[in-house]
């Protein structure tokens, strides 16, 4: 486990190339990925301490080396069932927008370069059905599913939660 | 330079330049007591602009340089001649203008704003004017034969002497420069001294020869001194007197190596005296500088920084000596270490917390500067009282307090002192006192502004406030307290009329805002004719609090202790509900509100027996609420961190202001005691 473990900060690739790298890690059977150079560290699971108010996919704040930040489960993000931490749960901390989050993901797989000729547009299927999902991309037989980590931190959902509570009161 | 150097030689410039301008403040105002500038102060001004011109000048900020500069040849003349006689208010007025320009400037340069070309030239010439006219004409052609960009700071004799000199022959120099120790950047500041030269030497070469590339550099400089060689037509005296005027060298050595024309050196032996009174005298100057230095200025991020490393340190240590690989293990010598080693942290702890405590003398001290201006234009006469300025509070409450501070002494001014004549029919003291107080009570900071002046007319405050439509309940249910409050309401102000001090209706309202920003409170109080009092109450420091543990369910919470007035378990025959089911507790006569927190917050708990668990009276605003929590963990001294930005972000997340970590690395949310007494009950 400690193997994935590491810093990508210290990652000696120049920024042009990191925007075609992609971490992958794994929700259910599908395979995700996000750009690299949104990812600071991936670390294992830590002592989360709930937050009162929260939605229920964010599970509250860990403290990383006495920096606090807040994580968020996908598998509950992405509408999925529950399941126990194991061994294999780890954290991915982000940086969007220069806010730090990490994402509890079923395991991490590896480190990909994608050529952005082989990433497509996901398909309409309803208005705001897919969200998450900025592109797909097929690698090696595989599909990964390419995240837009912008909607992931959009909370418009529970502020529109907010709003309906204010008005039924 | 500045785009070379980046930031931390701007900030250095921005820094120095500051604090100059700060102490010429102090210097000014205390010579218009006086009422004649001294010849202490006027060296001392003179030394000030001086040194504010060679740095802008280094740093190519011109307009201010050339400032500066006016400013500077105006007390150069006032120092040659001291038999002149001169308008000293009108210097004052002109000397905080050149201020006020500096001070403006240098905040354009920090929001990379355009420079104020056009104000520096009026206020250029305004200079001129007032040379002009207290030298009778002689002043001004003295700068005229200077320049008005050269660093050189000769004697209004050298139009003369120059003219002189330029006919004569040329000397070669070899000039070596030690710069003041710890005054940073040697290369750059030696670069800026050959720059300079160029206005009166020529064939200029120096060593270390890379200064401006090489940071390494400054290394050589500082160990065997800044080499210059050159030829100059200057004498061996002039040249002297411009190196002692250069900002932050400290001592020279000057040789006349030969007349550039081949003659014998005709002053062989002397140089070496001359060296000797020199550096002489600059000993003695260096000495009183360290003996003023004995601080050092520390930007705030790095304490932050060093304080969540020892945050850090708290917890490795006590991960490290609760290992669970050392559980069951008789270790004598293990525990005695490790109990040194954490009552080592302990203290280093307080330390760096004490390190953030500033006192609050500089902030106070601004205020000087209101009621002078004031008093001036409003026609009153206003004396400031400072008491308990060495009362330390946290940093970053210091830069809250700034405004709101300055904002009272302005009010009290603007509306609280009367005329000379209303003052003296009113039987009181014709010159008006305001007295800024600052003590310290428990972990709290009061700081209180006061005046002798008229006091808050309540039948004007009311007037205004109901045609404002700012009243939210009838008059004549209000209290004293509740009409004085009014003034602090967004868009109220009392003068009928706009002055440039105040009036628009912005500010007090700020006041307030200010104050609750940083977990404070305000209270005021005024007595018709006497004058009035606004007492600001503010935690020591935001940084740290005083928190109590508590439980709910498994999670942890601090409840920050200035706001609990005590906790009991509850006797089950004072408790009793309303009709909606509200639960009430009665105390000494006094009917409290119940607030469930596990039922506020959707915590499971077995815990719900109001009996079982315990009752938190909690205080804020003058608002009292019992808070119901399973048990009490214990006091401890917390360092409160922010809630992640993100979290922040979720409307539904309320009454949290912020969280701190344990010693065993968990992390316990603090409530905001606001938000306790003043939320909707679930």
């Amino acid at each position: 486990m400690s193997d994935v473990s590491k810093t990508f900060s210290g990652a000696e690739a120049s920024e042009d190339s990191l925007s075609s790298k992609f971490l992958t890690f794994k929700i259910d059977n599908e395979c995700y990925a996000i750009e690299i150079s949104f990812v600071i560290e991936i670390i294992n699971m830590l002592p989360i301490t709930p937050v009162p108010g929260l939605p229920a996919y964010v599970k509250g704040i860990v403290n990383l080396r006495g920096r606090i930040i807040p994580v968020m489960d996908l598998r509950i993000r992405f509408n999925k069932s529950e399941i126990a931490y194991n061994e294999r749960t780890c954290i991915v901390v982000a940086s969007i927008d220069g806010m730090d989050i990490g994402f509890i993901v079923d395991s991490v797989a590896e480190v990909l370069t994608i050529p952005e000729s082989d990433i497509v547009n996901p398909p309409a299927i309803k208005k705001d059905s897919n969200r998450f999902v900025k592109g797909i991309a097929k690698v090696k037989d595989e599909i990964k599913l390419i995240l837009d980590n912008q909607s992931l931190i959009d909370f418009r959902d529970i502020d529109d939660i907010a709003s309906a509570i204010q008005n039924e009161n | 330079m500045a785009e070379h150097y980046g930031d931390s030689l701007l900030e250095m410039f921005l820094f120095e330049t500051s604090q100059n301008t700060e102490q010429l403040e102090r210097i000014i105002l205390d010579t218009e007591k006086a009422g004649k500038f001294s010849e202490e102060a006027i060296n001392e001004i003179f030394r000030i602009m001086h040194t504010i011109k060679g740095s802008a000048a280094m740093m190519s900020f011109s307009n201010i340089s050339t400032v500066a500069h006016k400013a500077e040849d105006l007390f150069y003349f006032i120092r040659e001649n001291p038999s002149v006689e001169y308008d000293c208010s009108n210097i004052t007025d002109i000397i905080l203008s050149c201020m006020d320009y500096i001070n403006s400037e240098m905040e354009k340069i920090k929001n990379n704003e355009e420079a104020d070309i056009e104000g520096g030239e009026a206020l250029i010439q305004r200079v001129e004017r007032c040379l002009h006219e207290i030298s009778g004409g002689k002043g001004v052609s003295r700068n005229k034969n200077t320049g008005t960009e050269s660093k050189s700071a000769e004697k209004a004799a050298d139009g003369e002497k120059v003219s002189k000199d330029e006919k004569s022959e040329k000397h070669s120099y070899q000039l070596t420069v030690f710069f003041e120790e710890g005054c940073g950047m040697e290369n750059i500041r030696a670069f800026s001294i050959v720059r300079d030269m160029e206005d009166f030497a020529d064939h200029i070469r120096f060593q270390p020869e890379d200064i401006v590339e090489n940071n390494d550099t400054v290394f050589e400089i500082r160990k065997n001194g800044f080499k210059i060689f050159f030829d100059s037509a200057k004498t061996y005296q002039d040249i002297i007197e411009i190196f002692e005027k250069t900002p932050f060298v400290g001592s020279i050595n000057l040789i006349e190596t030969a007349k550039a024309e081949r003659n014998q050196t005709q002053k062989g032996a002397k140089p070496e005296v001359k060296n000797g009174q020199k550096n002489g005298n600059k000993a003695d100057k260096n000495d009183e500088h360290q003996s003023v230095q004995s601080l050092i200025s520390v930007s705030v991020s790095k304490l932050d920084k060093l304080m969540d490393m020892v945050g850090e340190l708290v917890i490795a240590e006590s991960m490290v000596v609760e290992n669970p690989d050392l559980s069951g293990l008789e270790l004598p010598n293990f525990q005695r270490e490790a109990q040194q080693l954490h009552k080592i942290i302990n203290e280093m702890q307080d330390l760096v917390m004490s390190l953030r405590l500033v006192p609050l003398a500089s902030t106070f001290q601004k205020t000087h500067r209101i009621v002078r201006d004031m008093t001036k234009k409003l026609g009153k006469e206003a004396e400031i009282r400072i008491i308990g300025e060495e009362t330390e509070v946290d940093k970053n409450i210091i830069e809250h307090l700034s405004d709101p501070l300055l904002h009272l002494v302005r009010n009290c001014i603007d509306h609280g002192i009367e005329s000379e004549e209303e003052r003296i029919a009113a039987g009181k003291p014709p010159v008006g006192t305001i007295t800024i107080e600052a003590y310290n009570a428990g972990s709290n900071v009061y700081v209180v502004v006061r005046d002798d002046g008229r006091g808050i007319d309540k039948n004007k405050v009311l007037e205004k406030a109901k045609r404002q439509n700012l009243l939210k309940k009838p008059e004549s249910e209000m209290t004293d307290k509740e009409i004085y409050n009014l003034i602090f309401l967004p868009g109220f102000s009392t003068n009928e009329t706009v002055s440039e001090y105040s009036g628009r209706g912005v500010g007090m309202d700020v006041v307030l805002k200010n104050i609750l920003a940083i977990g404070g409170s305000l209270t005021v109080e005024s007595e018709e004719g006497k004058g009035m009092a606004v007492i600001m109450k503010i935690p020591l420091t935001v940084a740290i609090i005083e928190g109590m543990g508590i439980l709910v369910g498994n999670r942890r919470f601090t409840i920050p202790i200035s706001a609990m007035k005590e906790s009991f378990k509850p006797d089950p025959k004072d408790i009793f509900t309303d009709i909606y089911g509200n639960e009430m507790i009665m105390l000494r006569g006094e009917c409290y509100a119940i607030m469930r927190l596990h039922k506020q917050w959707g915590i499971e708990t077995e815990v719900t027996n109001l009996s079982d668990g315990i009752l938190i009276l909690v205080e804020q605003d003058d608002k009292r609420r019992c808070i119901f929590a399973d048990k009490l963990i214990g006091e401890h001294q917390v360092v409160v961190k922010t809630l992640p930005e993100l979290i922040k972000r979720i409307k539904t997340v309320e009454g949290l202001s912020g969280c701190t970590l344990l010693g065993d690395g968990s992390i316990s949310l603090i409530i905001d005691a606001g938000w306790l007494v003043n939320t909707d009950i679930k």
